[in-house]
């Protein structure tokens, strides 16, 4: 079992957010009680149409995204995803995203309440901010202010993971901040901020971001032994997995290499989780 | 259209059986285990082509045939446009793929033994050729228009003869059959046929032109787009497409997991042809 910010997850795997469509159709490839948990799409407070086409394109070993946050907003995610989730018998984390610091705050009071939600992670880092109008989070305090106002209004008893960029100068002051606000986890990092060939802002996820992301992972560690991390960034392997775990990771998420291979999350999750013993040996029983 | 429960998507190491180049186009035999079980036509697979290419390539499924030892293959339409399909039409017997399916949502078929138009533009008419048989079956009466730029670019017309009563061929240099294009002679096929149901299958433009002309005769038709798809497993929103949804309220739908075939008169067309 693996403990983060008081949880205990069936595996150090999670399934990161926008990557998982609603969790039904990763479903259909194996059970996601079997992953450490399901972390949704960023939820705002209002759906959202999310942006024009194109919206993701290839780009050396990586994905270039603009995606625009699209969401059913709390209320639809609530009636039509929540329970579906929940009954799955994996851990639910739910991302949100808002526009101001009070739409952050809606959000955390409302899910706090529903049930069956594991944790909120909140996204202090979508690479497309700008475009969508979410909160802009430029500096370490901006980060901190999100977290302070999502904790005063969560239930106790619901973690929140603070999503950070994977800016290798200012992550590990980033992560500082926001234990100190009150984050029981820091999620490192994101999507690197890139733009789509015809110049709208975008993210740039996929295997080609690894190696910031473990460094960013390995600094924030290196600086705060005493935190919860959780490393994501182009993970599509057992070894990649273990690279973040051996930096000091707590877990890790599996994001884009699902768009390639949708059993990767459970492939890593068997390697790693309390059975791994089992499938490493070569006695065959 | 009630139907049994059938097997999910699985996502499985596939082998490439054979392969064979027909006119502009090559055709593919693959096994993958589990794919074939549970295919039924308007249905495709993603396949990966390496780490540096993380966007996954989808085909129609055109076929699916028993082969010795094998149980069922596949079998797949491939041009060579880019360096995905570049790749995959250069595979020899024997190479190893990933390989998902069957992916999407398919035709839906009658209940009654209705009069059928069936549409299919380059190598996109190859999931109208199982989808022909399926109706056949029930009874309906199947009329074919295959169509493409010239004769390398229309897929299986001598075997379109064998699965409909009437078949047009149009290409857009009149090399075989009726010069023009799909939209020219629509109209015109689906009076004839007295259609009740439209399937199509090809560019947007097409597409557009057969509901619309569906729209106008009083038939139902089912449209099956062919989008640039990265995951084509419903997880990544990045192959949205405007459609009206219930209570005609405007929405998107993905083009990999609710469609590839959505109804015709639910696309709003004109948007989806000015998005790219």
């Amino acid at each position: 079992m693996t403990e983060l910010a008081g949880l205990s997850l069936a595996a150090p795997v999670l399934v990161a957010s926008g990557c998982g469509g609603t969790g039904r159709e990763l479903a259909a490839y194996g059970p996601l009680a079997d992953l450490g948990g399901f972390v949704t799409r960023s939820l705002t407070l209002n759906p959202r149409p999310g942006g024009p086409q194109p919206r993701i394109v290839e780009s050396p070993s990586g994905l270039v995204h603009a995606v625009g946050l699209q969401n059913p907003g709390l209320e639809g995610f609530l009636a039509t995803e929540l329970p579906w989730l929940v009954q799955q018998g994996t851990r639910v984390v739910v991302s949100i995203a808002g526009s101001s610091l009070g739409e952050y705050a809606e959000l955390a009071q409302r899910l706090g309440r529903a049930p069956g939600v594991s944790a909120i992670e909140v996204n202090l880092s979508s690479p497309d901010a700008p475009a969508t109008g979410v909160f802009d989070v430029r500096e370490p305090f901006h980060a901190a202010s999100v977290v302070a106002a999502v904790q005063r209004d969560l239930p106790r008893g619901v973690p929140v993971l603070a999503k950070l960029r994977t800016d290798v100068v200012r992550v590990v002051e980033s992560a500082r901040t926001c234990l100190d606000a009150g984050a029981d986890a820091v999620v490192v990092g994101n999507a690197l901020p890139a733009a789509m060939p015809d110049g709208r802002s975008a993210g740039l996820s996929g295997p080609a971001v690894l190696p910031v992301a473990l460094r960013c992972v390995a600094e924030v560690c290196a600086a705060l032994p005493d935190a919860d991390v959780v490393g994501v960034g182009g993970i599509s392997s057992t070894a990649d997995a273990r690279s973040f775990l051996a930096a000091g990771a707590t877990a890790v998420q599996v994001g884009t290499a699902l768009l390639h291979d949708p059993t990767t999350a459970a492939r890593v999750a068997a390697d790693l989780g309390p059975d791994a013993d089992r499938h490493t040996g070569t006695d065959i029983d | 259209m009630t139907q049994a429960a059938r097997p999910g998507p699985v996502h499985v190491t596939g082998e490439v059986l054979a392969t064979k180049k027909i006119g502009a186009y090559h055709h593919l035999t693959l096994v993958a285990p589990g794919v074939a079980e549970g295919f039924r036509p308007g249905n495709f697979v993603a396949i990966s082509v390496s780490e540096s290419h993380l966007a996954r390539r989808s085909f129609w499924i055109h076929r699916v045939k028993p082969v010795g030892g094998y149980g069922a293959a596949l079998e797949l339409v491939v041009e060579a446009v880019g360096p995905g399909t570049t790749w995959l039409t250069g595979l020899v017997p024997g190479s190893r793929l990933e390989v998902t399916g069957p992916l999407g949502r398919p035709f839906a078929l009658p209940k009654e033994p209705v009069s059928c138009v069936l549409v299919g533009e380059g190598y996109a008419a190859a999931p109208l050729f199982p989808l022909a048989e399926r109706l056949r079956e029930r009874d309906c009466a199947v009329t074919l228009v295959v169509a493409g730029d010239d004769e390398a670019h229309l897929l299986s017309a001598l075997e379109a003869r064998r699965s409909a009563r009437a078949v047009t061929v149009v290409t857009a240099d009149g090399s075989v059959g009726r010069r023009g294009r799909v939209a020219d002679v629509i109209e015109e096929v689906l009076v004839k046929a007295a259609a009740e149901v439209v399937y199509a299958a090809g560019p947007v433009p097409t597409l557009h032109a057969v509901a619309a002309a569906a729209e106008a005769q009083g038939a139902w038709s089912q449209t099956a787009l062919e989008r640039p798809l990265t995951c084509a497993t419903g997880l990544c929103q990045g192959c949205v497409v405007p459609i009206v949804g219930e209570a005609g309220i405007s929405r998107t739908a993905r083009a990999c997991s609710d469609g590839p075939v959505l109804r015709g008169d639910r696309v709003r067309w004109a948007e989806l042809e000015a998005s790219r």
